[in-house]
């Protein structure tokens, strides 16, 4: 539960994002998805990315790997081991999708083509990527099944994703993800849509797939109790920006910025001795997420604050350290008032 | 039905269902009589010219002679053997009917898949030239098309193909357009697949069963094509035995040798009835939105 780590060879974190900004042309005007976020990943880490439905953490992930819609408008930096990735041509780009960044998909049921074999569709990826033959690559692909968990891969790799379930796919999908041994797998809402013990599931096998092959993770998650699981970092984000920064336990135990605050107070508590029916009613933010249309110079969060002042309109908070007496914390936090961090 | 729809969103068929599709298929009375009516077309087409006799040997002395042991469907006006000259021409009909779907869906699939995988300028372009080949009634366009290409089997086999064109590479358009946005194949994109990889392995075979349906029902369309324009002597031309060119002899002798219209004529309602009962079983089986 560390920080930031570095790359293995010392120079700087293994993925860099800086000042990324992504913009959509749309028929209604221009739609600001990502304003401006800094980034970085180090070699076996796993980052949440957290946030509401359109704060902009799916779109930051998804323009990693260049898979943005045509129409897209993508400025900033984004550089893998010192590469700059958003100015790679569309051939050298597609050899870095699935070898050094993969990813994985929310929906596990229609993630996999339903007209080939699981092993078919493993093997491809080996094929393309590692110029394995057929038997090298079925060789590999029961051991990666092996890995994520799949009992009797040797038999499974001859089945059609229809006769697997949603958590078997799901594992399937990770264990496409994890062929070419990428260095970097981000993983969109990847338990959304499974139930929650077979989420635990999927979790491990992250887990384990970070000790085992020291592949970093990013996770985009709206799931507060996903970050907490698993996670060593966490960044907040909101209407395009990150709002707070900060290793997982640090977040949780001293949450900064009134959204996180927000986000935490509307978590249902474990059941305690108080006993069910005197658990207390769900805390919401009021209002509502503001139009990614327009961009004003002034904090994002501000007309849904509790702890909004004057200054808070007049120009527009940026991330920085939270508490300047602890600044190995590595916590950093965009707002002008922050709270002062002794738990919820 | 429910389940099967959340099963397969796309109706794919994938090989692993063959065995379920098949058991479906079975069941139902109507498909299988279309199924045997094509298998004996088949074989007819393919066996039948070697088992009988010589369809061009013409034998004066029997003119016109009804159904006997040794002309079973009787003779025509020239005492050639009807039952040689209907296998000779359900050979004939095979090759219009198959050739010209074959050649549509080869030259369509592709315009298809090009068109609905990458829109921009193509696709409008695509499918307005496909409306305004639609717009003509479709016999209109084979006679008129028959007439440049020249009375041959050929001309016959190009024109029918080119009126089927449009409908493969509508069918094929509006598949991909739903197939491209599936998850599989976003997550193929991810992989670092390349457009022609994701076309060939998670568009087409995903779009298979619809094509396979309007390939069954193109089949039987193309035979009438053929033996219209062979009856209008556009097509292939006396004397080869084409059922379309035995129509248009045996209207001279209605009154005579009815027999000589009557087996063409059932043996053209056959097999055009047997593809299209087929078809239809096959598109209730792989297609979960229109089944009963």
């Amino acid at each position: 539960m560390t920080g930031a780590r570095t790359a293995p060879n010392g120079d700087g974190p293994l993925l860099d994002i800086t000042g990324l900004a992504v913009d959509f042309d749309t028929e209604d005007g221009v739609v600001h998805a990502v304003k401006g976020v800094d980034l970085s990943l180090g070699a076996g880490e796993i980052l949440a990315l957290c946030g509401e439905s359109g704060c902009g953490k799916s779109v930051t992930a998804m323009s990693i790997p260049g898979l943005l819609p045509r129409g897209a408008r993508i400025s900033g930096s984004v550089k893998l081991e010192g590469r700059e990735l958003t100015t790679l041509p569309a051939r050298a780009l597609r050899d870095v999708r699935g070898k050094e960044i993969s990813m994985v998909f929310q929906e596990p049921m229609t993630s996999l083509n339903p007209s080939f074999t699981v092993g078919y569709q493993l093997g491809e990826v080996l094929r393309r990527h590692e110029g394995m033959s057929r038997g090298q690559a079925r060789a590999r692909s029961v051991e990666l099944l092996d890995l994520v968990g799949i009992p009797a891969p040797d038999r499974r790799i001859k089945e059609y994703p229809h006769q697997l379930s949603g958590g078997m796919r799901q594992r399937v999908m990770i264990a496409i993800a994890v062929a070419c041994s990428p260095k970097v797998l981000i993983a969109d809402e990847p338990t959304t849509a499974l139930d929650v013990t077979i989420q635990a599931g999927v979790l491990d096998v992250f887990r384990d797939l970070r000790d085992r092959l020291g592949t970093a993770i990013i996770l985009i998650t709206h799931d507060l109790s996903v970050v907490a699981d698993i996670a060593d970092r966490a960044i907040v984000m909101y209407a395009g920006r990150a709002v707070e920064q900060a290793p997982v336990t640090e977040l949780f135990a001293r949450p900064r910025h009134p959204y996180t605050m927000g986000l935490m107070k509307a978590l249902p508590a474990a059941v305690t001795a108080a006993g069910v029916g005197e658990r207390p009613r769900l805390a919401e933010i009021p209002g509502m997420v503001p139009t990614p249309m327009t961009d004003p110079d002034e904090c994002a969060f501000q007309p849904r604050c509790p702890r909004a002042e004057p200054d808070c309109t007049a120009s527009r908070p940026i991330l920085e350290k939270a508490v300047s007496e602890s600044p190995a914390d590595g916590h950093t936090v965009a707002c002008f008032h922050p709270l002062e961090g002794e738990g919820r | 039905m429910a389940e099967q729809v959340v099963e397969r969103p796309a109706a794919p068929v994938s090989p692993g269902e063959r065995g379920r599709l098949w058991r479906r298929f079975r069941r139902r009375p109507m498909p299988m009589t279309g199924l045997v009516l094509v298998v004996a077309f088949l074989v007819l087409a393919l066996a039948g010219p070697m088992l009988t006799r010589d369809p061009s040997a013409q034998d004066y002395n029997a003119i016109m002679m009804p159904s006997s042991g040794a002309h079973p469907l009787g003779t025509d006006d020239l005492g050639r053997d009807a039952l040689a000259r209907i296998a000779s021409g359900a050979r004939i009909s095979l090759q219009a009917g198959l050739l010209s779907t074959l050649l549509a869906l080869t030259v369509g699939i592709p315009i298809g898949l090009v068109a609905g995988f990458y829109r921009r300028w193509l696709d409008p372009v695509v499918m307005r030239l496909v409306d305004v080949v639609l717009a003509f009634p479709f016999l209109v366009f084979a006679v008129g098309l028959a007439a440049i290409l020249g009375p041959s089997l050929r001309g016959v086999v190009l024109a029918l193909s080119f009126i089927q064109l449009p409908q493969v590479i509508r069918i094929t358009r509006g598949e991909v357009l739903a197939a491209r946005e599936m998850d599989y194949v976003a997550a193929a994109i991810a992989d670092g697949s390349t457009d022609g990889h994701i076309l060939a392995r998670y568009i087409l075979p995903n779009c298979a069963g619809p094509l396979i349906v309007q390939a069954t029902v193109a089949i039987p369309i193309a035979i009438i094509g053929e033996a219209t324009l062979s009856f209008l002597g556009l097509g292939v031309q006396p004397p080869t035995p084409s059922w379309g060119v035995m129509l248009t002899t045996a209207q001279q002798y209605l009154d005579q040798a009815p027999w000589l219209a009557i087996w063409p004529g059932v043996m053209i309602a056959l097999a055009t009835l047997g593809f299209n009962l087929l078809g239809d079983g096959l598109r209730d089986v792989l297609d979960p939105r229109s089944g009963t």
